[in-house]
């Protein structure tokens, strides 16, 4: 037997089933009866639906109903919510226009759901679906961010198209600091939007049992507990105790899959209207229009500096892109997820920050990996990239004159940072990205033609979320805590329910090791249950970072109730006193003697009761517990761009990646730093590749793998990753949590990269070579100007 | 509707298809072998990657009776006499997966590729996986595994290969 320690890069549990084809995704769940949902999509950004005729479909083969927003309204089905409360400066509550499943009188963006035909077969539903005829009013359409307040309106709920405009910290202070500042950087940023592109499509699969009256919905959720509870309170599908929701293996999701959406929602109600197991799964362009985006900022952004290089004030004036409708926690994006993160790394004395949401006629935008965190860092780092320069200073240097150093840190915009050590990280990444040395480099690179730049980005996140009553008090609809619980079976193996869900993190094999380590058991003798509501009682699921930090805390605090009950079980065994029982290595010992029992044993001995008094100690080993943690965790560290540009092209070759990370301590490093690696790819995909582009009639012109550049594997270069630890301090296994990381980072080294190497701020996001080329002419062009 | 006879991982099948249907819709609706996934729409992402007469393809962009009397091996064939194959050890050891989705495309991608190139190198396995996309490992892992997988398979030392 081999028990695993925490922090062994032991290979995963769950990679036999993937490896051999037999994971089992929500596409892969068919359901005897079954009929296909085929959902016709508006084609316009902006209209009216005058009329939608049906006749003609409803007499195709094979169709066995079609639904419109008529049979929503008629059947009471609520509206998709919100979950987030965000007031504005003067006090008034956002302003959300209705989100029905179906739409109702008007269509708000390209993909949003018209009707719903559901057929024996998909082809069929397709075919059907052609044939409804729809008499749309041609609305103009809103879609550019910046213009979004002066454009047309989307919701009359909202003037302006202004959902929320909200601020946060001290304005006079600020504005105290800029005046006495020595030197002002202004930044003027786009925060590019990106489409999550988890490689599983969503999909859904709704059952009703006419004979226990109860809905199954199978679906690829990153929290089905939530999706029971938004459905059942809110939309009102069925109460919780007859809606099961089962999400499966998950095949990524990067926060896209947090979010309850219609097409789920439509699947589970069909289901019971029409009395047959409705599916549906996304093909990738409907995954492109109607999946939640992430980002889409425009922000203008101020330093504050005195004559000693200190950071004396930050401004920031966001507008972000809602889209057409406010998903599950949209607006708690580009508030309490961005804009508490803008001290950074540094003692700032005064921020403040003003942020309007706006409404467009696009797809909702919401939490994608990193979720605000990354706009934060890209404001940040690029300012502090750009004032090092402006005022003559080394980026590292004037970094490290304004690192935060003494822990607990109040910064001006609530968060209060527990711990980190913000200089170790910086100057073990320029060690091993070999700074020293990129003179030479950037000399030799220049003799071919290639411009070469270095880039620092010194991020910090807030994961983990969260503390239930501290969210509540900033507008949070539910709480954050997660649940655990752990049942021994009377051989000594066990089984842990938990509200985490893994689309990815390899949870089957972190948690299992855990408890192996704990009760000193073998890791293969752990099994790890989640993803399912009528197993696991509730859970808040993964998103944020927080499986660690919180879902392994309540695996953590239920297995020291184990322990406690095991001691008294096998004080009995050992008729010894309970106070004289010591536990080590799966081993219950007497204190000072060799007298021991193994922890299967002692299980057992639970089970049979036949060594105690049930009436004073209750037989069985199971113990469950709910964590809520006491802060946010603040992982933090340095990452380091080394970019090459070909003059003639405008080609960027990333030369050199270093990442030096401090996410407390680690259970296993091996995926950890997977999870660095994947972050990273994101955070370079956005900074050089990516980019959704809705022209100015609202169509997305970038809703195929053919239009939209994801990160492949010869745009990338293998990454130096290390770490750093600090404990945290907030929660029983000192996790901070590495899920965002890269994506958080990796944007701002990039850009800040390119900066260097071309030798102006102003480089865009995507910094696609078109990009590229055009900034490296303006710039020749200038330069035959001035001579 | 059209009859298709096909060898799939050593097993001769039969099925009535209708003519539109995809090599991937008789694999995972007909025949209920579910490991060969579908990413995309537009045959960019590879997950529906599997080897018809020893060769990769793209089972979303090819017809059920274009394979007539072919051969089909899918990701859940690979394993031989409940031995794994070296390139899905490799995956395992070199953590080249994470939510495992693209895995099964990505793995056969690689059999194919260390079949046509031999032991390739990094640069190669990046040139090479241009038809394969993963959004969760950002690569890192699965050229480590690509390229540990490529000894295994051929007892040689990784080496760059001309690309194609």
């Amino acid at each position: 037997m081999t028990v695993t320690a925490l922090g062994a890069a032991v290979r995963r549990k769950e990679d036999h089933r993937f490896i051999t084809g037999k994971g089992q995704y929500t596409d892969d769940i068919n359901r005897p009866g079954q009929a296909h949902a085929y959902f016709l999509r508006s084609p316009h950004a902006h209209a009216t639906l005058k009329k939608i005729d049906i006749a003609k479909a409803k007499a195709m083969p094979g169709v066995v109903a079609i639904y419109t927003g008529d049979d929503v309204a008629a059947d009471k089905v609520g509206g998709l919510i919100c979950g987030w409360m965000i007031h504005s400066k003067d006090g008034t509550p956002m302003r959300a226009g209705p989100h029905p499943i179906l739409a109702q009188g008007k269509v708000r963006y390209v993909g949003d759901h018209v009707a719903v035909v559901i057929a024996d077969t998909l082809s069929q539903a397709k075919d059907a679906a052609e044939a409804i005829l729809v008499d749309y009013g041609v609305l103009p359409a809103n879609a550019d961010t910046a213009k979004a307040q002066s454009g047309p309106e989307v919701h009359v709920e909202a003037p302006n198209n202004t959902v929320y405009d909200w601020h946060i910290g001290d304005k006079a202070a600020t504005e105290a600091a800029f005046k006495a500042a020595k030197h002002v950087t202004t930044l003027e940023i786009v925060n590019n939007r990106l489409v999550p592109n988890a490689m599983e499509p969503r999909a859904a699969v709704g059952e009703y049992d006419s004979g226990n009256d109860a809905l199954t919905l199978y679906t690829t959720s990153q929290n089905p507990h939530v999706a029971r509870l938004v459905l059942s309170a809110f939309i009102g599908i069925a109460p919780e105790h007859k809606l099961r929701v089962v999400a499966p293996d998950v095949g990524g999701g990067f926060g896209s899959k947090i979010f309850i959406y219609a097409e789920e929602t439509v699947c589970v109600w069909a289901a019971r209207k029409c009395g047959r197991p409705v599916k549906w799964t996304a093909d990738r362009t409907e995954e492109f229009l109607c999946v939640a985006h992430g980002r889409d900022h425009v922000t203008r952004a101020e330093l504050a500096t005195d004559a000693e290089g200190k950071i004396t004030g930050l401004r920031v004036k966001t507008i972000a892109n809602m889209g057409a409708y406010l998903s599950t926690f949209a607006s708690s994006v580009p508030t309490y997820l961005y804009a508490t993160l803008l001290s950074g790394q540094y003692a700032i004395p005064a921020i403040y920050a003003e942020v309007d949401a706006v409404y467009t006629n696009t797809s909702p935008v919401d939490a994608y990996r990193g979720a605000g965190r990354p706009e934060a860092t890209f404001v940040v780092e690029r300012l502090v990239e750009a004032a090092a320069r402006e005022i003559g200073m080394d980026p590292a240097a004037f970094r490290r004159r304004n690192f935060i150093t003494k822990f607990p840190h109040q910064t001006p915009v609530i968060m209060m940072y527990d711990c980190g050590d913000y200089k170790a990280s910086l100057v073990k990444a320029m060690e091993m990205a070999d700074v020293k040395g990129f003179g030479k480099r950037r000399r030799e690179a220049a003799k071919r033609g290639k411009l070469r730049g270095l880039g620092y980005s010194t991020y910090i996140e807030a994961c983990g979320i969260a503390p239930s009553q501290a969210v509540g008090s900033l507008g949070a609809g539910v709480g954050l805590w997660e649940s655990a619980e752990v049942r021994v079976n009377p051989v000594g193996t066990v089984e842990v329910l938990t509200g985490s869900h893994s689309h990815g993190q390899g949870h089957e094999t972190t948690f299992a090791q855990l408890v192996s380590s704990r009760l000193g058991i073998s890791i293969d003798n752990v099994s790890i249950v989640h993803g399912d509501t009528d197993k696991v009682q509730f859970g808040m699921g993964t998103y944020g970072s927080r499986s660690g930090a919180v879902g392994m805390s309540a695996i953590s605090k239920a297995l020291d109730k184990i322990e406690a009950k095991a001691k008294k079980v096998a004080s009995h065994v050992l008729e010894a006193a309970e106070a004289d029982i010591d536990f080590k290595d799966g081993k219950f010992t007497v204190k000072g003697t060799d007298k021991s029992v193994d922890f299967g044993t002692v299980a057992l001995n639970a089970y049979i009761a036949h060594k105690f008094n049930p009436q004073e100690l209750e037989p069985g080993l199971k113990e469950g517990s709910f964590y809520d943690p006491t802060n946010f965790t603040f992982p933090a560290g340095c990452h380091i761009c080394e970019i090459e540009v070909d003059q003639e092209t405008g080609v960027a070759t990333i030369a050199k990646w270093t990442a030096v990370d401090d996410f407390g301590n680690v259970i296993n490093p091996m995926i950890v730093e997977g999870q660095v690696h994947g972050g990273i790819a994101q955070g370079v995909g956005q900074a050089l590749l990516e980019g959704a582009i809705y022209n100015k009639d609202g169509q997305l012109v970038t809703a195929s793998f053919m239009d939209y550049a994801m990160p492949r594997a010869h745009d990338l270069p293998s990454f130096d990753v290390g770490m750093t630890v600090t404990p945290c301090p907030s929660n029983p296994l000192g996790i901070k949590g590495c899920g965002e990381a890269g994506a958080i980072a990796a944007p701002a080294a990039v850009i800040n990269a390119l900066t260097d190497a071309l030798g102006t701020e102003e480089v865009p996001m995507p910094a696609t070579p078109q990009a590229l080329w055009t900034v490296i002419q303006k710039q020749s062009r200038a330069a035959i100007a001035a001579e | 509707m059209p009859t298709v006879t096909l060898t799939v991982n050593g097993r001769s099948v039969t099925a009535d298809v209708d003519a539109r249907t995809l090599l991937v819709q008789m694999l995972r609706e007909n025949l209920h072998l579910t490991g060969t996934h579908v990413g995309c729409d537009t045959s960019q992402c590879g997950a529906c990657v599997v080897h018809v007469d020893g060769k990769a393809v793209k089972s979303c962009t090819t017809f059920a009776v274009q394979c007539q009397g072919t051969e089909v091996v899918t990701i859940e064939g690979l394993a031989q006499d409940g031995k794994l194959h070296p390139m899905q050890e490799a995956f395992r050891e070199h953590h080249g997966l994470q939510c495992g989705f693209c895995t099964p495309g990505m793995i056969m991608a690689a059999v194919d590729i260390v079949n046509r190139k031999g032991a390739v190198d990094e640069a190669t396995i990046r040139e090479e996986l241009e038809g394969n996309i993963c959004r969760c490992t950002g690569y890192h892992n699965i050229v480590k595994a690509v390229e540990a997988g490529a000894q295994a398979m051929t007892g040689k030392a990784p080496a760059r290969q001309a690309a194609e």
